[in-house]
């Protein structure tokens, strides 16, 4: 497996075993730009909570390819407060190289170049708790860089960031996904999405599509994702659905006979058709 | 006032009693490992939390008083298994179940206070209560001496060896669990650490006021310095000069002055004051509005 592939195998992820991402199959290639799409509590985040271990799964799993996944996170829980410069808070993306005692003093020059790439030279030894929204995500980014992965995942990085900053961090993006890095970005602006991320993955709690952008973005899959039902169902039964590399969908997951309506068109070859229709979302 | 005079009022009584240099050596070994903690626990807005690790301590005290009357080893030893003990369930229920971290401290920490109330009572008068509440720097023997000493010693040691995750589990603890597994550890050490300098300061200060020496020259260091490397040599600072302020206070005034309780006021005093004029965001700073820069 290589280190920037991520698997999922019967994938549930969820609270309290509410599912937020349910039964998801597939592989993200490495080396894959992909898109994360879909409405607000469709378990975008979750699932890339999921993939860093944030998440525990209630069922199936996620295989990466490496641990070292450089992750940002949609609400960073980052004391702004604190009394560190914005080098100080770069050098964290060193921790897995250096650790908590190497000498990072003979380093300072990658540091302030990982600073230069997203445009913030000349901030590095201002306090974080100085920095504008769209600076501080510089800086994040700048640790992103330092961190090194070949795997990284990125919650809403654009959300609250003007135009000027968002072309500078895509182009970012577009140049770890040229040097071969896998990146997942969950993102709302479709726009955007087509513009730069050749694959989409549109979940609403299920899968609903996954392949080629051109393909996924479709009018009838976004109709299906906004569909979703936000709220849980406090009485929803059991889920009977067995996790397993092999099944066609039409399994019967409640005994009751809820009407699973034939496959809807994965485009790829991560297709695993699995309609939920146990919580009252209309597929 | 004469020269002779001032240095008869400063530096006379250390010179005229073993007990007041005893006592400033152990109240200055505190100076150097309580601050720095105190400075961490502020930024990280756990002041508090301290005050409840103080009380945390006093059954396992008790115990040992119960066990062995007032001695030193016992009393300490069982502060420290009290106070790990209850900052390491506390941490254990904070990751493994809903309650944050100051819900399920102050359960556990109230659970303690009165368990230590209840054994001090099952034996032992009010005066013996007040002697584990407001200790006895003046009566520092050469155990307890080691025992600062050894404390401050530990605690800088590894505060200097933990310094770098500390730093980011404060700023960024969602970080430190996606790249390693040390925030969990970091955090239980820095805890032990807190545990352990107010044991050390039950011994001088008694266990409601080593929080005292702990945060308010953290707190007062926040108006005169702006980082960690300035907030540390300052606290520190701010510490030794109450220690020596309070202790010489208390040495002088005509009414008999409790040591403990005139330490801590000094560092009060300190850290009125800082707050009034310091630098770094102080009230009279703060009054006065000085003219822009360009950019």
């Amino acid at each position: 497996m290589s280190q920037g592939e991520i698997r999922f195998r019967g994938l549930t992820l969820g609270y309290d075993r509410h599912p937020a991402v349910h039964h998801l199959d597939g592989v993200v290639p490495a080396g894959d730009l992909l898109a994360l799409v879909g409405p607000n509590g469709a378990g975008k985040s979750t699932l890339l909570k999921g993939i860093v271990g944030e998440v525990a799964a209630l069922d199936g799993s996620i295989e990466t390819g490496t641990r070292a996944i450089a992750y940002l996170p949609q609400a960073a829980e980052i004391d702004r407060t604190f009394p560190v410069s914005v080098l100080d808070l770069t050098a964290m993306g060193l921790w897995r190289p250096f650790g908590a005692w190497a000498s990072l003093s003979r380093h300072r020059q990658k540091l302030l170049d990982a600073l230069a790439a997203v445009g913030l030279t000349g901030f590095e030894d201002r306090p974080i708790g100085t920095l504008s929204g769209g600076q501080f995500q510089r800086a994040l980014f700048a640790r992103l860089i330092l961190q090194d992965s070949r795997l990284i995942l990125l919650d809403e990085p654009f959300t609250g960031i003007d135009e000027r900053t968002t072309a500078d961090l895509l182009a970012l993006i577009r140049g770890w996904h040229g040097e071969g890095r896998t990146v997942v970005a969950a993102l709302h602006d479709l726009h955007q999405v087509r513009a730069h991320f050749p694959s989409t993955l549109v979940l609403a709690r299920r899968p609903i599509a996954w392949g080629p952008t051109p393909e996924v973005l479709s009018p009838p899959v976004l109709a299906r994702a906004l569909a979703l039902s936000e709220a849980w169902d406090e009485a929803a039964a059991i889920c009977r659905h067995e996790a397993g590399p092999t099944h066609d969908g039409r399994h019967a997951h409640d005994p009751s006979g809820h009407d699973h309506p034939p496959g809807h068109g994965h485009a790829h070859h991560h297709a695993h058709d699995h309609s939920h229709a146990g919580h009252g979302a209309a597929p | 006032m004469t020269l002779t005079g001032l240095s008869d009022l400063l530096v006379g009584p250390f010179i005229e009693f073993g007990f007041m240099r005893r006592a400033l050596a152990g109240c200055l070994a505190l100076s150097l490992s309580a601050p720095p903690l105190g400075v961490f626990l502020m930024l990280r807005r756990m002041s508090l939390m301290s005050e409840a690790m103080s009380h945390a301590i006093l059954p396992g005290a008790a115990a040992g008083f119960l066990v062995a009357g007032l001695s030193l080893p016992a009393m300490t030893l069982g502060g420290l298994i009290a106070g790990l003990a209850v900052a390491l369930a506390a941490g254990f229920v904070t990751r493994s179940t809903v309650l944050k971290e100051d819900a399920s401290l102050a359960g556990f920490y109230l659970i303690s206070l009165a368990g230590g109330v209840f054994l001090v009572s099952l034996r032992g008068s009010q005066i013996d209560l007040l002697h584990i509440l407001f200790g006895t720097v003046l009566a520092l023997d050469d155990d307890a001496l080691t025992l600062l000493g050894g404390i401050a010693s530990l605690t800088l040691l590894a505060l200097a060896a933990l310094y770098r995750p500390l730093v980011i589990e404060c700023v960024d603890p969602l970080f430190l669990r996606t790249v390693g597994r040390v925030g969990g550890p970091v955090h239980s050490a820095f805890l032990a650490l807190v545990v352990i300098n107010l044991v050390g300061g039950f011994q001088a200060l008694g266990t409601l006021l080593a929080v005292g020496l702990m945060l308010l020259p953290a707190i007062a260091a926040r108006f005169w310095a702006a980082d960690l490397s300035g907030l540390i040599p300052v606290s520190m600072l701010i510490s030794m000069l109450a220690s020596v302020a309070g202790l010489l206070v208390s040495y002088h005034a005509g009414i008999r002055l409790p040591t403990g309780p005139a330490i801590v006021l000094a560092a009060g005093a300190l850290y009125l004051f800082s707050m009034l004029v310091g630098p770094r965001g102080g009230l009279l700073h703060r009054l006065v509005r000085r003219r822009h820069l360009e950019a």
